[in-house]
């Protein structure tokens, strides 16, 4: 689900990458406008519990998961700012586009590197939906990134760990 | 490893509060939230954090300071950190002076409150290692690992300390189970030889040669399989002391071996001629009485006064009962933790069960009762049922044991009584087993009206 406007390339690609790694069919839902009780000026982003907040009540009884994709800077009260979130163990997840932008560091857009980045993040917050932590593998999309540069020292895949119990837990639970 | 450690994140805003709990569950560790100062306090009372996030600014009631030196009063160790919109150079310094382990202004960047959380993270562990380790050790080496209340106890612990430097041999006695080596140990690692090796030889467990070889190790080809030179138990020792276990029970040819080497410190090794000098402090222990021994012809005396420089006589279990409490509250709480069990303790009427019981195998006895009621109890508290194994042994022991304060009469009536019941009524054979006269327990069955 779009919060707000995000470009159809990003959406596509989303949902390659559920279809690569999920038993899950992706459908599109309308896109969901930005709460403005999200915003918070004093920080010029806007406030990710909030916006969970409104997928959750968005999120029709049928899904699966309901992963909301967003073009703004979010953040949570204690922390500079979010490359996404996810209920643990829930159906919900959100992941930023903002700063996997490399026109967000002052550098030349790299279209395919922001493809790449976006499609390790949507499998790292969906893998917390699924009950995973984070993973000790630097390699492994379940890793924590704390900036942008471990975002792009992973890769778009789990390590054998992460991946078994991945596999594991969407048999056992039928996703 | 993450997911042993709890963390605690007070704040009164219930966004901060969830989004960052939300954020270090993701992390994998367990994850608790209170939304005042006065719920984080009495959660802390409940569980041992390893990490308290706390707001400086809580409206209402007590404020983040507070609220650390409350969890500081429970938990001394704790690790907060205290958290705040405003940095300001007064505050810092007050929840640093309280004992905050660090101070962080949010909205902070992820990668510093990761580094924060995984360096306090890597102490605890260290700490919690470290712990188990140090009990270990004291569990085995240290006088306070002989745990006692008895004066008789005291008094051997206070002996152990002034005889640990002497070189002088020691000779430790008492009933099976009641700690020998634990006292041996404690002479040990008290003493100058501490960092040397302290040696145990189990003295009863070996055959005749076997017990020399390892005493005394061989020379290659000194027999059959003897393929290498190979250093016995008293070489191996060296510097330091060697504890000769169940000492009562060795053969008169090593008898006579321990004695030159306790003579001269010198022994040949098994097939050997040359002669091999070493200082080691030696320490035996029997359950047997050596003097009696000694009567029978079984023990060489020359070799008992050697051994004999001083005496240690442990008492038996049921000689210092004082003990029994805290000797099970101790064993109890290391075997729940071996077992990973949460039993927090033994019940009153559990406990005047083991204080009624005589433990013919002493301490190591009780160990092992501890250890079977945590195997099988199920619930937090061992309760009577769960020594039940005990019960026939203790009602057995009231059966006999002597009634304090009844009339001798009756004891006698008593006693005449259970032995004609014994014996079928038989008069020979009651009179026999109570060694007296037929005449006599006629008179005493006449006295005390017993019919048969």
């Amino acid at each position: 689900m779009p919060i707000g406007a995000v470009p159809e390339e990003l959406l596509a690609a989303t949902e390659r990458t559920v279809v690569e790694w999920f038993p899950f069919d992706p459908y599109r839902l309308p896109p969901l406008p930005m709460p403005p009780s999200a915003w918070q000026p004093e920080r010029g982003q806007y406030e990710s519990v909030t916006i969970m907040k409104a997928l959750a009540a968005a999120c029709p009884p049928d899904a699966a998961r309901l992963l909301g994709l967003t073009t703004a800077d979010i953040a949570i009260p204690m922390l500079s700012f979010l490359f996404g979130q996810a209920q643990f163990n829930g159906p919900i997840a959100l992941v930023s586009v903002s700063r996997l932008r490399q026109d967000f560091y002052g550098l030349e857009p790299d279209h395919d590197l922001l493809l790449e980045r976006l499609a390790k993040e949507v499998l790292h917050e969906l893998g917390h939906t699924s009950g995973l932590i984070h993973c000790a593998d630097p390699q492994c999309a379940m890793s924590l990134s704390t900036h942008v540069g471990l975002v792009d020292a992973k890769q778009a895949s789990f390590c054998a760990v992460c991946g078994s119990q991945l596999v594991r837990r969407l048999t056992s639970s039928n996703g | 490893m993450k997911n042993i450690w709890q963390i605690l994140v007070v704040d009164d805003e219930e966004v901060m509060c969830e989004s960052m709990a939300a954020w270090l569950r993701e992390d994998g560790y367990r994850v608790d939230t209170a939304s005042r100062g006065k719920q984080a306090v009495e959660m802390a009372a409940q569980t041992d954090y390893a990490i308290y996030f706390i707001d400086l600014k809580m409206p209402g009631g007590m404020d983040g300071i507070e609220t650390l030196m409350e969890i500081h009063r429970i938990h001394p160790e704790a690790s907060v950190v205290i958290i705040t919109a405003y940095a300001t150079v007064d505050t810092a310094i007050q929840a640093m002076k309280e004992g905050a382990q660090e101070y962080i202004v949010k909205p902070c960047n992820p990668q510093e409150i990761s580094m924060l959380v995984s360096r306090i993270i890597k102490v605890k562990n260290l700490q919690r290692e470290n712990a188990i380790l140090r009990k270990k050790l004291t569990r085995q080496y240290n006088y306070r690992d002989i745990i006692t209340k008895n004066a008789r106890m005291q008094d051997i612990l206070q002996l152990t300390q002034d005889i640990a430097s002497l070189r002088s041999t020691v000779l430790i006695r008492g009933e099976s189970g009641t700690g020998k080596e634990l006292v041996a140990r404690a002479i040990h690692f008290s003493g100058d030889r501490s960092t040397k090796p302290f040696i145990t030889v189990s003295c009863a467990a070996l055959t005749e040669t076997l017990l020399e070889t390892e005493l005394f190790g061989y020379e290659k080809g000194s027999f059959t399989g003897a393929g290498a030179q190979t250093k016995g138990k008293f070489e191996l020792a060296n510097g330091g002391t060697i504890f000769l276990d169940e000492i009562g029970d060795i053969s008169p040819k090593l008898q006579a071996d321990l004695l030159r080497v306790l003579q001269e410190r010198a022994f040949y090794r098994v097939g050997g001629s040359e002669e091999v000098r070493v200082d080691v402090r030696v320490i035996a222990a029997t359950h047997k009485d050596l003097q009696q021994a000694i009567r029978d012809g079984n023990f060489r005396d020359d070799l008992y006064y050697r051994l004999n420089v001083i005496e240690i006589r442990i008492p038996p279990l049921r000689e210092r009962r004082e003990d029994i409490p805290l000797l099970a509250d101790h064993l109890l709480e290391r075997i729940a933790r071996e077992f990973g069990k949460e039993i927090a303790s033994v019940s009153e009427g559990a406990m005047r069960m083991l204080m009624d019981y005589d433990w013919p195998g002493n301490v190591r006895e009780l160990e092992n009762a501890i250890e079977r009621a945590c195997v099988t109890t199920r619930t937090r508290v061992l309760a009577e049922a769960d020594f039940a194994f005990l019960e026939r042994e203790v009602s057995a022991r009231r059966a006999w044991s002597v009634p304090a304060g009844m009339p001798l009469e009756e004891i006698e009536r008593r006693a005449i009584i259970a032995t004609l019941e014994r014996t079928s009524g038989n008069i020979k054979e009651a009179a026999a087993a109570l060694k007296i006269d037929r005449s006599t327990l006629y008179d005493k069955l006449k006295r005390y009206e017993i019919t048969r």
